[in-house]
Parts: structure tokens; C-alpha cells; sequence
């Protein structure tokens, strides 16, 4: 009998023809994640992948359950296509539980067809099985508190207990985007919805000395390595946006300061999104949460972007956001409190209904070509590995 | 290498050379705990002995009267909370002023949540607190005044020695928080009148985590920490015996310099100051003209946040420090200048230089320019 994760997968199975290569990626995934861990043994099958370990459990749960494509992770006991070893390891797994007083019941999926019992029987032989040499346990077919679960594959699982994974799609099956990261709550979670759907996302954090502080950077960061537990390494790009922003704030209308802002950072993004070829940007905006974030502000910064801008958090509310960042584990660094000076730019009236021709008659007196370039000069890329 | 200019040295310092030998052979050397019975435990023992001599010495205090603690923090918790337990069959009230250090005004405001009622006397504009104030708040339940001697951000001195003096006749506990001003200006010699004082080693070119309680000998205290019965049952725990051997070493050469250092540090900031008024238009400084420590210089910039100027400034190796602290969701103010009565636009600018006796006068003229230039810089971008 052996110890062994039976690890789930979705939406993969939808895939068609390109299934093996979603698999492919997925199995990649894996093994990179635990790939600090000795004997770790990972096959592949039919709709399952089988990851045999010898360390300690919830280390190996905690990696697994950040590798997008992953619904579910089982673990299992695994023994030979023999009834008598089923009926122990279903005893064994039982065992590990809380079971005291509880319910339970045995499910058994039988994919394998060569072995001589049906699924019904090899439920009722385990169950009776257990009845007779567990103690405190009861019978619910309707309701169990346990659900003991039998697999008849090449070889038979059992296994009474299912985390949930992350869902979505192996990163790297579905290409590369630049992310722009603030610090704030929302855009790490942004980033984190694109990274679920398979995509590789490289952040991009804009940093203005002095009116922003250094700390404000190592918040930026950790929050990085937060995502880079999703991804196993994420690379920042840090943009030094000081004369740009000083620029704009001298030449540019009070009341567009912000809009000016962000159809630069979207410029500079772009920038480096085709340096990296990807194919697409992410931001964290949603519908009406502050002044640039307006159906028209939106308008107006999506009017530079040449490449399509995602935005996950479109449609969700903040409580919604921050629900999403407790559970990914950045929202205890987004609301540190140093999270930056550019107050001084933040317009105490911002336009909530910018036109796009006064903006650009504003923007004529800029060089944004140059700003651009200039964006792009002194960029700092940093690695962080999760 | 880059020019360094720390000014920033009330929030803490750089210790000296010989203190940080003299840290480090206690450490590898002679690191046996005094409690221990062997010799290298009494060699512990005489080591802490010795320092709790020098500084004695240097308050003009009894030896037993001084009591290791982890830092000001500690020590100023210890002595209020200590001292209303073992009060609070007399009384329940305590005086204090609202410009206090947190590690004085957050304790005042749990023992209020315990039943204790609390003044918070007011300043005035020059950040002192009134005698006459502190007479008329004294009722007959009141058990101790806590009032600092230097406050931290401005650099105000408090009549601490009249007040001692209009409390020789009261059976009134006071305590001073006076871990700005140890070894910075003079204190009541023998601390006369004052029944307990805080100070910290980190503020005076010390290692951090170690500071005193003075507690005068007649005044009855609880411990805050039970265990092993050190320092006479008042703070048990292992005594910090490197943290003690460095405070001592850095009390040595703060004794014999006294004078020279607060000369220096005076006319460091009266040439900062100066050259502040002739080289800035729009500024506040908020440190009074006479009363106040000699290495406090606080300045409002009008027009600018504090906060932008002391990352401009930290770009040129210069470090300072700002009462308030500039986030977009919320406005930090510092409690001090509320107090003092100054404007919204006063306090947002006011930054904090504190001083050290090592800074030279070319290193004050360098941060002179830096301050006009980037002063400038920043005032481009205030809001229109």
C-alpha cells in the first residue's frame, strides 16, 4: 500500500484535441513545484495525474494546490487490483480521519472494466467491511459526513478526503501578459485571475521617487512573490516614472493629471509587453471605483492601447476584490500603510467625464514618443521566485 | 562614496566604537549569565554591578535606585502601570500632557479603559506645558504626574523642575519620560523630586534594547514581568549583560563630554536653523527659540509633504524624519504639533533634523544646499 496524491483536472478534459498538450504543460507544472522534493514519482493517465511522495503531506498539498489546472487533490491510498487490499486501505484511509460518531458511505468509480466486480458490490463489500472493524461508525447513504471514495484504475485508490485546487488552466498554456501593478488591493488579484486562465504575466510597477518611497517598491515586490508562488518566478519590471510624472504635472491640466498618468503607463506597458512578445495588458480597474476608472476614463486610457487591455475586476465589487485577496494572500500587503505620495498629483477635483479631444490638445504639448523612450531607458527587471 | 548626513539621531544612533567592542567581548568573552554560580557568572555579575555604578554616578543617584529594562518603551510602562497598581487603593487619577511619547499616552489610555481617569494637559504654541496648569489639574485622588522632559518632535523642554519642586510638599508619584534629554541637557542633579525616570542607551550612541528605570528608593512599584527575581524582583529575566556593558561604556564617554557635545550640538543647529531662514522662503520652525534641547531642529516647509522631502532628501544620503506620514487613504498627524494649535499645511510640511555631536559644520552647509535645491524642486509641483 502506498501513499499517493490523485490530482484532478477539469476543464482540460474539454479540450479536444489539444488535451495532451494542456497535460503536458500541467505535468511540467507540477514537477517544477515540487521539484525540491526527493522521491517524488508523477504519472500521468486517463483524467488523472498521480503524484507519489514520500515527504510529509500537507507540504506537498500546499505546492499543489497553487498549480493552476489542478481542481481537486486526493490523497490516496493505492494498493493492487485485490479486493482484500482494497477493503484494508479503505480502512486505513478511514482511519486517518475524524470518524468518531460520524457517517459515512463508499462511492466506487470503476473505469478500469477488467476487474470482476461492479462498482455496486465493491461498495457494499468495502462498507461492510469497514462497519466491522471500525468503531463509532455508522452507515448514511443519503448524508455521510464521510465520503470514502474507491478508484479501480490500473491499479485501486481509496482515498475520504478532496481539496479543492485553484482550477483554470496550466500557466504557460495560454501565453504572456503585462500586468500593471500598483501595491494597491485590486491589481494583484487582477493579475492572479489571468495567471488562473494559463497565462504567463509579467508585472510592470511604476516608481516615482520621492513622491513614492522605496517602501512602497518592497511592497510592490513581496507582492510579486506572492503571485510567484502561483508561478514558481515572476519577473518585475520597474519603470522609473519620476521626470514623466513631474512633466505631466507641470505641463498637463490639473483635472486630467491622473488620465494623462495612465495613458502613459499604458504607452510604456505596451512597450514592454512587445519586448517580451505578449499580447496583452492587465489592469485591475473596475467599472466606476474612482474617477479614472469611469466608463470614460476608461475610454479615454484604452484609446493608446494598441494590444487588447484585460480587466478581470471589471465587473466586481470591492468587498468582492478583497475577498479574492484574502484568499490568494496578498491583501494583508496591499493595505500596508505607506502605499505612496502621488497624492500630490491626485487632482482634488479629478475630470470624471474627460473628453478625448481636450486631453489630446493637452497632450500635443507633450513629447509622448519621447516620454515613452524615456520609460523604457533605466528599467530595472527584478526575478523573485515564489 | 556617497556623502551620508544621519539626522535622524532621535529616533536612534550609531554607536560608538568602543562601545561596540566593548559589546562585542562581553558577548564572546565574557558572556556568562550573572545569576550562574561559576566565576564567569560572577564576572557577569561585577560587570553589571559596575555599569549600574557609572550610571548612578552619572544621575547622581543611588545604585540601587537604577533598574535594567529593555529601553524607554519599557521602562515608561513599567513605572505608570507599576506604579497605580501599588496606588490604586489611594487614587485614581493621573496627570500627563498631550504631547507625550505613544509608550505614554497608549499606556494612560488602557489604565482609562481600567477605571483610571486621565488629563492630558495642553500646551501652547511654543509646546510647554504650563506650571499653573499641572497645579490646578492636582485633585485629591490623583496618584502620579508622567511628564517628558524633552519631547521628541520638537524639542521642547518641560519646567519638570518646578513642577518637582510644587510637588515636594504632595504625596503625588511623579515620573519622567526622559529618554530625549539623558545626556543631552542636564537633569535636576540627584533627580530631586522626581520618583521615577526613563532613559534609553540607543538614543545616547548605545546598543538598542537596553534602558533604565530610576526609581527612587521609598516608592513602591509592581513588576510588569514575573520569573527568576533579577533586578530585585522589579524586571526578572536574564539580564541583558552586552546591552548593560555598552550602555555603561557609551555613560563613560557621554560623562566626560557632556558639555563639549551640547556646545557642539547647540551650534550645529543654530547654523542649521540660521541657514534654514536665509535660504528658504515659507518656513515655520517649530522648535522654541530658548527652551528647547540643543538637538531638535523641527521646520515646517509650506507647500510641501514632509514625507516627499525626507525621500528627496534620503536620494542625497541625508536622513531626517517627519511627524506625519503622507498615505492616500488616510492622514497621519503628528499629535505634537496638533497640540501646539499649528495649521494643516504646518504640519504636513514639518520635517524633524535631531543631531549628533559627530556631525560637522561642512556636512550641515552641504545639507543646507541640498534642502534650497530640492525644496525648490518640490515646490514646482504643489498643488495649484
Amino acid at each position: 500500500m502506498e501513499n499517493t496524491f490523485l490530482l484532478s483536472f477539469g476543464e482540460l478534459g474539454l479540450k479536444g484535441e489539444n488535451r495532451p498538450y494542456f497535460e503536458r504543460i500541467l505535468v511540467q507544472n507540477i514537477r517544477e513545484t515540487l521539484k525540491g522534493f526527493e522521491n517524488v514519482e508523477i504519472k500521468k493517465t486517463h483524467g488523472r495525474i498521480y503524484v507519489k511522495a514520500s515527504v510529509e503531506q500537507e507540504e506537498i498539498i500546499k505546492r499543489l494546490k497553487k498549480v493552476f489546472g489542478i481542481v481537486a487533490i486526493s490523497p490516496a491510498k493505492s494498493c493492487s487490483l485485490d479486493i482484500e487490499e482494497i477493503k484494508r486501505a479503505a480502512v486505513e484511509a478511514l482511519k486517518e480521519m475524524d470518524y468518531k460518531g460520524k457517517t459515512f458511505k463508499v462511492e466506487t468509480r470503476r473505469p478500469n472494466k477488467s476487474f470482476p466486480l461492479k462498482s455496486p458490490e465493491i461498495s457494499k463489500i468495502v462498507g461492510g467491511f469497514i462497519l466491522k472493524n471500525v468503531e463509532g461508525i455508522r452507515v448514511d447513504v443519503h448524508n455521510p459526513d464521510i465520503e470514502v471514495d474507491v478508484e479501480i484504475r490500473e491499479r485501486a485508490f481509496v482515498y475520504c478526503k478532496k481539496e479543492k485546487g485553484p482550477g483554470g488552466l496550466p500557466l504557460g498554456s495560454n501565453g504572456r501578459a503585462v500586468l500593471l501593478l500598483s501595491g494597491g488591493i485590486d491589481s494583484p488579484v487582477a493579475g492572479y485571475m489571468v495567471m488562473k486562465r494559463g497565462v504567463r504575466v509579467f508585472p510592470v510597477y511604476f516608481h516615482s521617487f520621492p513622491f513614492t518611497s522605496d517602501r512602497a517598491k518592497e511592497k510592490v515586490v513581496d507582492l510579486c512573490r506572492v503571485l510567484a508562488g502561483y508561478a514558481g518566478k515572476v519577473k518585475l519590471h520597474v519603470v522609473n516614472f519620476t521626470d514623466i510624472l513631474k512633466e505631466i504635472a507641470e505641463k498637463g491640466k490639473e483635472e486630467y493629471l491622473t488620465i494623462l498618468m495612465r495613458r502613459m503607463m499604458v504607452r510604456i506597458s505596451q512597450e514592454i509587453a512587445n519586448k517580451l512578445g505578449a499580447k496583452a495588458l492587465i489592469t485591475g480597474e473596475s467599472i466606476g471605483q474612482v474617477a479614472s476608472q469611469t466608463m470614460e476614463s476608461l475610454f479615454c486610457t484604452n484609446e493608446v492601447a494598441k494590444l487588447p487591455i484585460l480587466r478581470p475586476l471589471i465587473g466586481f465589487d470591492k468587498q468582492e476584490i478583497i475577498e479574492i485577496a484574502q484568499r490568494i494572500g496578498t491583501y494583508d500587503i496591499s493595505i500596508r500603510p505607506y502605499e505612496d505620495c502621488c497624492t500630490v498629483f491626485v487632482p482634488e477635483h479629478p475630470a470624471t467625464r474627460p473628453k478625448l479631444e481636450s486631453i489630446k490638445k493637452i497632450e500635443a504639448v507633450f513629447d509622448v514618443e519621447e516620454m515613452t523612450k524615456r520609460g523604457m531607458k533605466d528599467l530595472e527587471i527584478i526575478e523573485i521566485t515564489g | 562614496m556617497r556623502k551620508e548626513v544621519y539626522l535622524d539621531n532621535s529616533a536612534t544612533t550609531k554607536v560608538l566604537k568602543e562601545v561596540a567592542d566593548e559589546v562585542y567581548k562581553v558577548l564572546i568573552e565574557d558572556y556568562g549569565n550573572p545569576s550562574s554560580l561559576h566565576s564567569k557568572g560572577l564576572y557577569a555579575e561585577k560587570t553589571v554591578r559596575e555599569a549600574r555604578r557609572v550610571i548612578s554616578n552619572f544621575l547622581g543617584v543611588e545604585e540601587k535606585e537604577i533598574y535594567f529594562t529593555s529601553g524607554g518603551t519599557e521602562s515608561n510602562n513599567v513605572a505608570i502601570k507599576g506604579a497605580v497598581k501599588a496606588l490604586k487603593r489611594k487614587g485614581k487619577h493621573i496627570i500627563t500632557t498631550s504631547i507625550e511619547h505613544p509608550s505614554v499616552l497608549e499606556v494612560c489610555r488602557e489604565l482609562e479603559e481600567e477605571g483610571f481617569k486621565v488629563t492630558y494637559l495642553p500646551v501652547g504654541e511654543d509646546g510647554i506645558v504650563k506650571v499653573s496648569d499641572v497645579k490646578n489639574a492636582v485633585n485629591s485622588e490623583t496618584v502620579l504626574i508622567s511628564i517628558m522632559h524633552v519631547n521628541n518632535e520638537v524639542g521642547s523642554i518641560q519646567p519638570i523642575e518646578e513642577i518637582a519642586d510644587f510637588l515636594k510638599e504632595k504625596d503625588i508619584v511623579f515620573h519622567v519620560d526622559a529618554v530625549q534629554s539623558f545626556g543631552k541637557i542636564s537633569l535636576i542633579s540627584g533627580l530631586k523630586g522626581i520618583s521615577l525616570l526613563s532613559a534609553s542607551a540607543h538614543k545616547v550612541y548605545g546598543p538598542k534594547g537596553i534602558g533604565i528605570l530610576y526609581k527612587k528608593d521609598k516608592i513602591k512599584i509592581e513588576p510588569l514581568i514575573h520569573g527568576g527575581g533579577q533586578e530585585r524582583g522589579l524586571r526578572s529575566g536574564t539580564e541583558n549583560v552586552p546591552g548593560i556593558a555598552g550602555f555603561c561604556k557609551a555613560v563613560e564617554i557621554l560623562e566626560k563630554n557632556f558639555s563639549l557635545w551640547k556646545e557642539k550640538m547647540g551650534d550645529l543647529k543654530e547654523r542649521l536653523k540660521t541657514g534654514i531662514i536665509d535660504l528658504i522662503e515659507d518656513v515655520v520652525i517649530n522648535t522654541p527659540e530658548t527652551k528647547s534641547a540643543p538637538h531638535i531642529l523641527n521646520v515646517s516647509f509650506l507647500g510641501i509633504k514632509a514625507e516627499v522631502l525626507l525621500h528627496a532628501l534620503e536620494n542625497y544620503g541625508i536622513y531626517v524624519s517627519t511627524g506625519s506620514a503622507c498615505s492616500s487613504h488616510k492622514k497621519v498627524k503628528s499629535h505634537v504639533l496638533v497640540a501646539m494649535g499649528k495649521k494643516e499645511e504646518e504640519i504636513e510640511g514639518a520635517v524633524r533634523f535631531s543631531l549628533s555631536p559627530f556631525i560637522t559644520e561642512e556636512e550641515i552647509d552641504y545639507t543646507l544646499d541640498v534642502l534650497k535645491n530640492q525644496v525648490k524642486e518640490l515646490r514646482r509641483f504643489k498643488r495649484r
